[in-house]
This record gives structure tokens, sequence and C-alpha cells, in this order.
């Protein structure tokens, strides 16, 4: 092994996007759990927008539908292993 | 007038009438202060994700209405004098959420809803 690091691959970095703007998608609805899902870990917490892409504006109404849900008991506020 | 919905949940231990007679309580005070009632949708007996008050289940009901903002207060207020409410979310609604709204209430969400979970995997 050297010490020289290794040369990254730029091709096969898959750049990120934000799912709502490509869908089109404008409203995000709290009453949703399947879909919310997709935003929170596996301990209930929200995902950060490095890992999911989201736009910035899109991230705020996420983490606003996720917290909407969660008063409604839709979402768990804690959870084990949810996926 | 601003467009609003409402989801409230009440204790499972009322029978399925007293939870009707109450959400048509609410419907009453809705359309008391002059309120447009748009939809009433109740969606049951349904699994809550932690416990609330130890209970594990509760009704969950939905009222989509167009109001002034003054009754939102009242109605508010309703809802902690009854017992049989665990809890209550009202939220305004802007423009995409109504039109999000009225093609959610046609039902054409629930035909998408395996297609689109299949399209929609996270990006790595």
């Amino acid at each position: 092994m050297t010490l020289m690091n290794e040369p990254i691959k730029r091709a096969e970095i898959k750049p990120k996007y934000c799912r709502f703007k490509k869908n089109g998608i404008k409203y995000i609805d709290y009453k949703d759990p399947d879909f919310l899902m997709k935003f929170v870990n596996e301990q209930g917490k929200i995902l950060p927008r490095r890992l999911t892409g989201t736009s910035w504006k899109f991230q705020k109404r996420v983490s606003q539908a996720v917290k909407r849900a969660r008063h409604l008991a839709i979402l768990p506020y804690l959870g084990d292993s949810l996926k | 007038m601003k467009n609003y919905e409402t989801v409230f949940i009440l204790n499972p231990v009322l029978s399925e009438d007293q939870a009707k007679d109450t959400v048509d309580k609410f419907v009453k005070v809705l359309t008391d202060g002059k309120a447009d009632v748009i939809n009433v949708e109740q969606w049951g007996l349904k699994k809550l994700a932690y416990p609330i008050q130890n209970k594990s289940t509760g009704f969950y009901n939905l009222i989509e209405f167009t109001a002034d903002t003054q009754i939102i207060h009242t109605l508010e207020t309703e809802y902690r004098r009854d017992e049989s409410v665990m809890r209550f979310l009202t939220t305004a609604l802007d423009k995409h959420a109504v039109e999000y709204n009225s093609r959610r209430r046609k039902g054409e969400f629930k035909k998408n809803k395996e297609k689109r979970a299949a399209k929609e995997e996270l990006p790595a």
C-alpha cells in the first residue's frame, strides 16, 4: 500500500438532484406516512439534505411535514428499526 | 377567507355513533361560524405511531373548509373543551395544497400510489 491518494473515478459519482424539482411536486402531504418514510432514518430522524439531495426550499417543507405527522401520531417521534 | 384543513384524533373508547356525533358537532361549530365545509373524511380506527393517553388506537377525522380567521380560535377552544379529542392540528393551506387536496378527493393518488412508490427510490 502506498500513501498516495486513490484517484476518484468521477464518472461513477452520480450527481444528486432534488426529487421535488425534478418531478414537479409542489406540496408535501403530512398525512401520507409512506411518502414521508423516505425522508427519515430507521430511528425516525429526518435525513439531511446532503443524503437525499433535496433542495433547501423543499427540505424546509419536508421537515415541516414530518413534524406535523409526528404530532398526529402518523410518524413516531422516536422509532426502532422502522424500515 | 382562507383555506384550512383540520385533523383530529378521537378517543377509541367511543362507539362509532358517538364518534360520528362528535364529528358532526365540530362541523356544526364551523357552519355556525359561516365557514364553507368542503370535505369531511373519517379514516376510522387507526393505529397510533406512539401511545397517547395510554391508548394505542384512535379515530382519525379530517375536515377541509374555507373560513375567516377568527373561527379557528373558537374551533380550537371547542377541541380543548372536549375530552374525547386526543390530538388536533389545524393548518392553513396554500394554493398548491388546495390543488393537491382537490386531486386527493377525486382519489387520484390511491391508484398511483403503488406506481409512484416504485418510481421514487432514494437517490443514493
